[in-house]
């Protein structure tokens, strides 16, 4: 079996984003850049279910710019085999995205493809299913739980009301959230070995797909700021502020 | 043209978000076409027909669609969609795992969890954690768009009398099969609806201590929320989790207690209308968010909390 999984550079986690001035984006200039939380756990999964055996190749995608190689790289040395990038700049919507992605589908012949549910920067928890729909294949989002069977998975899902578990049948598209395992790092010598590991780069042009944004975006600014709280001394004080002053209890 | 808009339900009743989607639904366009896919769903279609936002409830009664399986639903979104302007849905786990397998077989490109209804093709969405606000125009002829329900008050749920006529089933997928669902019931106000949240984080320490976020939730008749590092640490179930990747409440008070507030939880939380925070690192960030911030043990603080709040004479429940 085969694995394909796609991974997305977005700004770390951990950085507090700042919008331009010009209401035109955010700033991402000088700013660290990481994989996308819940790729991490994709790129996991698939090298888990090699390492058990069940899997023979995964092949790490980002699309993307030219930078997006070092995401690529990086999920080449916590154990994907190969990776391809394909580069496109600007803003790529996930319909574009998709859509890269089939045609890579068609190409590598990948039995799965694991990717992060959402990506955090849009935010908008859309690759997997789109690109489901483009191949006509079953989709397994938010997956928490992954079983290999014979030629199905059985998947468990977070849902709004707890779990949900569903088989689907093989090729598949799985979006993996964030308790579906532990990601490892990568350790030194997997690092400088995962810098002779190929990457294979293409351009979404090369593979025939129309980038242009669908959707225009006309501003970007910060959320009203909360008016600033203050600290009270003693729970008395919390519980008299709560009744009285904020009237919510 | 009209708005498709697609129903959340369990074949007897319909999920509350989707009296939130109405309603935002209502603000782009007035005449809201309602799909309920059902298998012995009558009751649901019925009471979507009562909504006096609906104009029409399309019913769709199959054996096929006993159980949600995305692959299913949207052949037959996909049958309809030719004949309206906007497909719309919520934007929970529903609607999220459904509506980008819709919008990629009509080549639309959707804009997902809006907060705010600006023209019939504009809309306001969070992007970052909510960190920043994006206007967004759709080019596409059709859009497709989730609505974040607690950005919109539900839609009121009688007096309507909307007709309801029967649809036709999409095709059977053999793609995937439903096998089983774990829902946890539970007897208290659902998290996502919820006038008051008492959260749980990472400082509670242990899935035990949760009974002392019980005790006030208990007593502020409350829904339960937790940080992810707290479900992450196993404390609690990941139904509770409250964030960028799980729910987001908008309850007039929030207490967030043990939770040092990092960026994605605060996503999950921050539009409260009233918030407390109780943690004993003065410097956490969540004390940025907090309307009232209490610098303290949680261990010592809790039943102190609970004890005041037993000497108040009445409660707003």
């Amino acid at each position: 079996m085969k694995i394909l999984v796609a991974v997305k550079r977005v700004i770390d986690y951990n950085v507090q984003i700042r919008v331009k001035e010009d209401g035109s984006g955010v700033i991402t200039d000088n700013v660290k850049m990481s994989t996308n939380p819940p790729d991490d756990n994709a790129i996991e999964e698939a090298v888990k279910i090699k390492e058990a055996g069940k899997a023979t190749e995964v092949v790490a995608i980002s699309v993307g710019e030219e930078k997006a190689q070092e995401t690529v790289r990086k999920a080449l040395a916590v154990g994907a085999d190969r990776g391809i990038l394909v580069k496109a700049d600007g803003v790529i919507e996930p319909l574009a995205v998709s859509k890269i992605l089939q045609k890579v589908v068609e190409k590598e012949k990948p039995d799965l493809v694991f990717m992060g549910k959402q990506a955090i920067d849009d935010d908008c928890n859309q690759t997997g299913q789109m690109l489901a729909a483009l191949l006509n294949w079953p989709q397994a989002t938010f997956a928490s739980k992954i079983e290999v069977k014979d030629k199905s998975l059985e998947v468990t899902r977070e849902i709004d009301e707890g779990l949900e578990t569903i088989e689907v049948n093989v090729p598949a598209i799985v979006t993996c959230d964030l308790r579906l395992n532990e990601p490892r790092y990568a350790s030194l010598p997997n690092i400088m070995k995962a810098k002779k590991k190929p990457i294979e780069q293409i351009t979404a042009s090369d593979l025939g797909v129309d980038t242009k944004p669908r959707i225009e975006q006309i501003k970007v600014e910060e959320p009203p700021k909360r008016k600033a709280g203050i600290k009270v001394a003693t729970v008395e004080e919390l519980v008299q502020k709560l009744k009285n002053e904020a009237k919510v209890i | 043209m009209s708005i498709l808009l697609i129903a959340e339900h369990n074949n007897k009743e319909l999920k509350p978000f989707t009296l939130n989607a109405i309603s935002a639904a209502s603000q782009i366009n007035e005449d809201v076409h309602v799909l309920v896919l059902g298998s012995n769903s009558d009751s649901v279609a019925k009471s979507i027909s009562e909504v006096p936002n609906v104009k029409k409830v399309i019913h769709v009664n199959n054996s096929l669609y006993e159980n949600y399986l995305a692959e299913n639903y949207t052949s037959a979104v996909i049958k309809l969609a030719e004949s309206y302007s906007h497909i719309i849905c919520s934007a929970n786990t529903f609607g999220k795992n459904l509506m980008p397998r819709i919008a990629a077989l009509l080549d639309v490109s959707q804009i997902s969890d809006i907060t705010k209804v600006i023209s019939e093709d504009t809309f306001l969405r969070p992007i970052y954690a909510g960190n920043a606000f994006a206007t967004v125009k759709s080019t596409d002829r059709v859009k497709c768009v989730t609505i974040r329900p607690t950005s919109f008050d539900p839609a009121p749920t009688s007096g309507g009398s909307a007709e309801i006529i029967n649809g036709d089933p999409g095709d059977a997928s053999e793609l995937s099969k439903f096998i089983k669902k774990e829902e946890i019931k539970s007897d208290r106000p659902e998290l996502g609806t919820a006038r008051v949240v008492v959260s749980g984080g990472r400082g509670m320490q242990s899935g035990e201590n949760f009974k002392l976020i019980t005790a006030v939730a208990d007593k502020l008749n409350a829904a339960i929320g937790a940080s992810r590092a707290a479900v992450d640490a196993g404390y609690i179930t990941n139904d509770h989790q409250v964030g960028q990747t799980g729910k987001v409440v908008v309850p007039d008070l929030y207490i967030a207690v043990g939770i040092s507030g990092a960026i994605q939880h605060l996503a999950g939380m921050k539009e409260s209308k009233v918030i407390v925070a109780i943690n004993k690192d003065g410097e956490a960030p969540i004390f940025s968010v907090a309307d009232y911030g209490l610098e303290a043990d949680l261990f010592e603080a809790l039943p102190k909390f609970l004890e005041e709040l037993n000497k108040l004479n009445t409660i707003q429940k």
